[in-house]
């Protein structure tokens, strides 16, 4: 049985201009100590898909409209107040983008580090601190324990994303949620943070959700991928089927987008044109036609559902036969 | 076209532009400021280099990328060649003149053929100001079309050429998505119709498929108007497809210059290759064959910069006289320069 089972996901967020559907109905799963990654331009819907999880979106204007998310066993969304909030940083964790806003700028180190394993793991204060010390050091902080009395600001924005991991760990979590972990972060760093987390979840069997908009750092650290498009999985199946068998149009197209460091220079780009749907207004049939070199009469009237083509390797079109073929004819 | 004849059309004509004299000169370029102490402590004023001892050349019809992590100096490097600050010392030669000894006037009269591009489509542009005017401005301040007629004429040929509808001259910023903004932010640098633009991270804030139409654009309007860019970015797959040279700092200093694909192929300075090994490549299979070697450390403080090599703190072959000593660019192999005395 998966760790973590969303089923036919609806987010919804009530605004002036109308009612946004950011998650759009969306179904995945994430099994123990795997590394699963969803992809996807700004406003496609990851971020709030994964805030979902943990009930962290706000009511009102937001709304979980419907579906499931079991994890572990129990669904999270039928949970009361307290059931949730021992879920949330005792067995998920977050790791949030912004390591300059998502640690608190008035408290300690070492005390944003202690409550949460004072609460979830009810430690005494001098437990809680040695654990923090040995958290400290594992994620690579020097002078671990002369750092638990400094200040957020004390630190750099590596040393900060740093510290976020090691409270994201510090209660024995069975899933880490990192919502793009490393875009504010240097490439150097960015290339340390991820290895440790690399590193990390594969020691204590963690499971990891990671929410990126860089294809590469899907391809070096997942095993699965989700790609998204208007609040919806367009596509889904191993690193190896999506980047090199892509089914669907889209992730075809964010494929031929990306220029490689590693082949010599060549022609252009392939973009993909015109832009994103607005999400407010109701669409009908497939959201990505009107940018689709795809898009046959069908698309226009019916919303394609996910389908699996091949051995976990499933897509979101009804060409996908034939943009199979002319893939194989091409290569 | 394939792909190989496409390339090497590319690199012939790239060499050709740069077989004549440079369009910019940049001259052991240098730019510290001067960081307050707190008040009433008696402390002397701290000094960054935030640029020092840069030499580079870019020619007519060129990209010259600029790369580095954040802090090393690349931003400031492309304010001093506008002459958005005054540098500390060393030449700017902008066919022939040195950048750094004009008055206002005649700096004026050179701005009119060097322009920018910002990174932030959101901030760059006057929300209170329509996409019209925006454009129009710096033909109406320099006193190119100053009939307004012309002038609207003008715009609305600029937007045809960056890809908008010239509808779109009566519509606010915010009425526009950010890869349309930026577009505008293009359509304004060329609205004298420049030599050369400095691109200051130009496609990092907008998203992979817009990012690739703006690419593009840039490119066709390089060749279309044979333009020189100096091309300031973090992410180096954009810049190694868009440059025909690259030139690599770290804190404040120029480490290597090399073309586009031998830097990529074969990067001399350790920090380059660490530079490059930290950047992940859109391909599982290839990801799978990578060596995951990260680089220890963070950048140190320009505030206190490690003596001799900035980089040896960090360097995986440093002996003890990189600390002492301050290397100079050298000449490996024609056109591949290096600041390294151990490759």
């Amino acid at each position: 049985m998966p760790l973590l089972e969303v089923e036919d996901l609806y987010t919804q967020f009530d605004t002036s201009a109308g009612t946004v559907r950011a998650v759009d109905g969306i179904s995945y799963t994430v099994n123990e100590g795997e590394t699963v990654g969803i992809v996807g331009e700004s406003g496609c819907g990851k971020s709030v898909s994964a805030l979902s999880i943990l009930r962290l979106i706000a009511e009102p204007p937001g709304r979980i409209a419907s579906g499931s998310i079991r994890f572990a066993g129990r669904n999270l969304l039928t949970l009361n107040d307290a059931e949730i909030r021992e879920v949330r940083g005792g067995q998920i964790a977050m790791v949030f983008q912004e390591p300059m806003t998502s640690l608190n700028p008035v408290l300690t180190i070492g005390l944003q580090l202690c409550e949460t394993m004072e609460i979830h793991l009810k430690l005494s204060p001098q437990e809680a601190q040695a654990r923090a010390i040995e958290l400290l050091d594992m994620v690579g902080i020097s002078e671990p324990a002369g750092r638990l009395q400094q200040y957020p600001h004390h630190l750099s924005g590596g040393m900060r994303q740093r510290v976020m991991i090691a409270i994201a760990l510090s209660c024995k979590p069975k899933l880490i949620i990192a919502d793009e972990p490393t875009t504010a972060l240097d490439v150097t760093i960015q290339a340390q943070i991820l290895e440790l987390m690399k590193d990390l979840t594969k020691r204590f069997g963690v499971a990891l959700i990671i929410i990126t908009h860089n294809l590469g750092v899907v391809a070096r650290y997942a095993n699965r991928v989700n790609v998204m498009y208007a609040g919806r999985i367009v596509e889904s199946g191993t690193a190896s089927d999506v980047y090199h068998r892509p089914v669907h149009p889209y992730t075809l197209g964010l494929l031929r987008s990306v220029p490689r460091m590693d082949r010599p220079r060549g022609d252009r780009l392939i973009p993909i044109d015109g832009q994103p749907p607005d999400l407010t207004r109701e669409i009908v049939g497939c959201a990505y036609r009107p940018r689709c070199s795809f898009a046959v009469e069908r698309c226009a009237r019916e919303a394609p559902r996910i389908e699996e083509v091949a051995g976990g390797h499933a897509s979101a079109c009804f060409e996908r036969a034939r943009l199979l073929r002319l893939l194989k004819e091409a290569s | 076209m394939s792909a190989v004849a496409g390339a090497a059309l590319r690199s012939d004509a790239s060499r050709a532009a740069r077989a004549g004299p440079p369009l910019l000169e940049v001259r052991n370029l240098k730019m510290h400021f001067t960081v307050a102490g707190r008040v009433f402590s008696r402390k002397t004023a701290a000094k960054i280099k935030a640029v020092d001892d840069v030499s580079f050349t870019i020619g007519r019809g060129e990209t010259l990328g600029l790369v580095g992590e954040s802090g090393c100096g690349k931003t400031t490097t492309g304010r001093c060649i506008l002459r958005l600050e005054k540098p500390t010392a060393g030449e700017i030669l902008f066919e022939g003149q040195n950048l750094c000894e004009l008055d206002r006037k005649a700096l004026n009269e050179k701005r009119e053929r060097m322009q920018v591009i910002f990174q932030d489509p959101y901030s760059s542009l006057n929300p209170r100001m329509k996409v019209g005017s925006i454009i129009g401005e710096p033909m109406k301040v320099h006193g190119i079309y100053p009939n307004e007629k012309e002038r609207d004429q003008r715009v609305a040929e600029l937007l045809l050429v960056c890809g908008l509808n010239p509808k779109f001259m009566d519509r606010y910023p915010h009425e526009m998505s950010g890869g349309q903004r930026q577009r505008v932010g293009i359509a304004r640098a060329l609205s004298l119709n420049p030599e050369f633009i400095v691109c200051d991270e130009a496609v990092s804030a907008l998203d992979v498929s817009i990012q690739a139409q703006v690419i593009n654009l840039l490119e066709s309007l390089r060749e279309q108007f044979n333009l020189s860019y100096l091309f300031i970015a973090h992410d180096l797959s954009v810049v190694h497809h868009l440059c025909h040279r690259v030139a690599v700092m770290y804190l404040g200093r120029l480490v290597e210059l090399a073309d586009s694909d031998e830097l990529f192929a074969h990067p001399l300075h350790p920090y380059t290759q660490a530079l490059l090994e930290a950047v992940p490549i859109p391909d599982p299979d290839v990801e799978k064959q990578r060596a995951h070697r990260v680089m220890k450390g963070e950048i140190p403080s320009p505030i206190n910069p490690p003596s001799g090599c900035v980089f040896h703190p960090r360097c995986p072959l440093a002996v003890s006289s990189c600390r002492q000593e301050v290397p100079q660019l050298r000449e490996l192999k024609p056109g591949h320069w290096v600041s390294c005395p151990r490759v």
